[in-house]
């Protein structure tokens, strides 16, 4: 089953064009990271999917589920990071995580097994006001994976995180089967990244999409786009 | 396209108002205790109706507007608000007149229906502020929508608490409008006709213009390439997405 | 489920599309979160208790008058508690829009109207807080009659009064919270709306703040006030989701 089936997406911010035309299909388990410059659509294009707005014009199926209409199917089997950490700030870590727990019907014990993958350790019992940006993201990160969804959806995942965070995050937005865990959990994850760093993100990538403007650019394999592609897209 | 029946309505409208207004000066009786005054009656009363209507009117299009998420729905609703609260302005001018006429005072507040339109002003009166502070048009059109909902539904709510609230204070000043002998029912008839063919001939000349110039707008764009039009000003109006018929039917949807 | 715990151990792959959380599980979640966030900031009570106290202080030297009663008494502690829950509705929605985001709820599977009933609720409890501050207060400093025999029915009229003031300042701050001016446009948009509900209070209770024989309170008021619950109960239930989306 394709996970992601897009026709001819189309949303408009009043007369002007956010996304024009967009077509793009990814099957289970791959990753499709989407590069282009500020305002080319890449958070538009990922609020489409995650069910936050509406498809104007064209056709989206999400997981099997047609967007608007089935969208309450989509939801608690897609997790999204966004640009905000979507966190209260006075309360702490293990408190955030314990509400979105219960919004998702997810079991409390995830909440402890995910602190602990974070290596929070005390800090996790403090307000988050306390804690350093850094710190906040890898929150927000356990946020977005607490409910294991099918589909993950990632906007520029690696910002605020140091290297050694990074490395601590891996594992959990990562498609599964890279920590040689049980075979379980092998099975991959569709995932969506939205990314700045050509370099870095098209080694994780099966299939690239490039933005600029609203409209697609690139759509390709990634094996087929080298690096002097994604640049271009900046000019 | 939009235009359609303009010129008829505008026609029908004049000739109404004309037929009104030497109706009230000509024909209608002086009334015996107020005298030509009185005549504004059939100035303020059918402005209040209309207005009070035009609101309520308002809420049923922004309903279809949530049902269908069609942005022409929200533009009607934006157009019938709007023309309804200048007519709602215009009942309080002329009740103002009248009360100070026949009571000396330029404003009363035991006449239920100036007062009702008061408190409906002032709730009107914050729609357009409440889209200029929304620049997603979209939401802007949706928390309107809501808005106008539950505005239309505390119109007669608010009459009823406000009827009640003066009902035992001072018998009505102004008069009801019940029991009134022929000529002053025709007069009134007609006068309120030619009001309601005004405000519709109003609100479809301001949904002619403005989708007119959407269309102009959208045509300039596919001009020049869409890509290098300038985004507008953040405005209280709401917007169109207005695609040009030819790329409608390429991208083989319906808006 | 058992086995080594590797971080990302997933759970229930084989779940159905349709596992939702129900209704009043959420409200539940959600009035947890308040009650939480309320506690460790102390924004919304203190400020609105000590606002109505200070306004009925204001009062006295507003209308130089020592003790009031009937009208006049009755409009004092409407007007007051109806500015107190201004600054209620105002806060409302704050934390929400501004740190924890919609997104998040708007992503679970919940049922969306769990949201209102949950804001609603909050907001009747800090109403039921503040009044068990400024009702007594006003009784001390102000009130010249006797509160005793009026309070049944006072509490009855307040307690009306208090769901109309919860489900419109919900729905009126929900549309206010994401605009630009968002502290002047609610109070804006909500004192017109209260309107009624300041007539059928007011009316209610001003025989009740009486020296001698207290009576009851003209029906027609208190059913003013149950109209105006229902229809703007129902109506702000139905359209608060369409606030919530993006």
């Amino acid at each position: 089953m394709a996970a992601l089936e897009v026709e001819g997406l189309t949303r408009h911010y009043g007369e002007r064009e956010a996304l024009g035309d967009v077509s793009l299909s990814l099957a289970e388990g791959q990753t499709l990271v989407v590069f282009g410059p500020n305002g080319a659509g890449k958070t538009t294009l990922l609020r489409v999917l995650a069910t936050l707005l509406r498809p104007h014009a064209g056709s989206v199926r999400v997981l099997g589920s047609t967007l608007p209409e089935e969208a309450w199917a989509v939801r608690g089997r897609v997790g999204m990071l966004g640009h905000e950490p979507l966190l209260y700030r006075e309360l702490t870590a293990r408190e955030n995580l314990r509400f979105h727990a219960r919004l998702h019907g997810v079991d409390e014990e995830r909440v402890q097994e995910l602190l602990d993958a974070l290596a929070m350790g005390a800090r996790a019992n403090e307000p988050l006001r306390t804690l350093s940006r850094g710190m906040v993201q890898r929150v927000a990160v356990a946020r977005a994976v607490l409910h294991d969804p099918e589909l993950l959806l990632l906007d520029e995942p690696h910002s605020n995180l140091d290297p050694a965070a990074i490395e601590l995050v891996a594992p959990l937005i990562g498609a599964g089967g890279e920590d040689g865990s049980d075979a379980e959990s092998t099975r991959r994850r569709t995932r969506v990244i939205c990314s700045h760093d050509p370099g870095g993100d098209i080694a994780r990538a099966d299939v690239v999409l490039g933005l600029r403007a609203g409209h697609q650019v690139l759509l390709r394999a990634a094996v087929d786009v080298d690096v002097d592609e994604i640049a271009e897209l900046y000019r | 396209m939009y235009g359609k029946g303009l010129r008829t309505l505008s026609i029908a409208t004049a000739v109404a108002l004309t037929a009104s207004l030497s109706l009230v000066f000509f024909y209608a009786p002086l009334e015996a205790e107020q005298g030509f005054l009185q005549k504004i009656f059939y100035v303020h009363v059918p402005l209040a109706i209309i207005a009070l209507c035009g609101f309520v009117l308002g809420g049923l299009l922004a309903i279809q507007h949530l049902r269908t998420r069609d942005p022409r729905w929200d533009m009607r609703s934006y157009v019938v608000i709007h023309m309804s609260l200048i007519f709602a302005v215009g009942t309080l001018i002329t009740g103002s007149i009248w009360a100070k006429g026949s009571w000396g005072h330029w404003w009363v507040w035991s006449e239920p229906t100036l007062v009702s339109f008061l408190i409906i002003f002032l709730l009107y009166a914050t729609y357009q502020p409440l889209r200029f502070a929304i620049e997603d048009p979209e939401r802007q059109a949706r928390y309107a929508s809501v808005f106008a909902i539950t505005a239309g539904a505390f119109v007669p709510m608010n009459f009823i608490a406000v009827r009640l609230s003066t009902a035992y204070l001072h018998p009505r000043v102004l008069g009801s409008t019940s029991n009134l002998p022929g000529p002053m029912a025709l007069t009134f008839l007609i006068s309120l006709l030619a009001l309601s063919l005004l405000f519709a001939t109003l609100c479809k000349y301001e949904l002619t213009a403005k989708h007119t110039r959407a269309q102009l707008r959208a045509l300039r764009r596919r001009l020049s390439g869409e890509t290098s039009a300038p985004t507008r000003p953040r405005s209280a109006a709401p917007s169109l997405h207005h695609v040009t018929p030819r790329a409608r039917a390429a991208r083989g949807s319906a808006l | 489920m058992s086995g080594v715990q590797a971080p990302a151990r997933p759970l229930q792959r084989t779940r159905s599309p349709m596992r939702t959380v129900g209704l009043w599980r959420t409200v539940g979640a959600l009035l947890r979160k308040e009650l939480l966030v309320e506690l460790r900031t102390l924004e919304s009570i203190p400020g609105m208790s000590l606002f109505a106290v200070t306004t009925f202080v204001v009062f006295h030297f507003a209308l130089n008058r020592g003790s009031v009663e009937g009208d006049l008494a009755s409009g004092i502690l409407w007007v007051t508690l109806l500015f107190a829950a201004i600054l209620g509705v105002n806060r409302l929605f704050v934390a929400d829009a501004d740190q924890g985001g919609f997104d998040a709820f708007l992503l679970a599977p919940v049922d969306r109207s769990a949201m209102f009933i949950a804001k609603a609720l909050t907001l009747l409890a800090f109403l039921v807080v503040l009044e068990l501050v400024a009702v007594p207060a006003f009784a001390l400093l102000l009130l010249g009659t006797p509160l005793g025999p009026a309070l049944p029915w006072l509490l009855v009229t307040l307690a009306l009064g208090d769901l109309g003031v919860a489900v419109i300042g919900t729905l009126v701050a929900a549309m206010a919270v994401r605009t630009r001016a968002r502290d002047l446009l609610g109070p804006l948009l909500a004192l017109p709306l209260f309107v009624p509900i300041v007539i059928g209070g007011a009316r209610a209770v001003a025989p009740l703040l009486v020296q001698s024989h207290v009576p009851a309170p003209a029906a027609r008021w208190l059913l003013t006030l149950g109209l105006y619950d229902l229809v703007f109960g129902l109506i702000a239930y139905a359209l608060f989701d369409f606030l919530l989306e993006d």
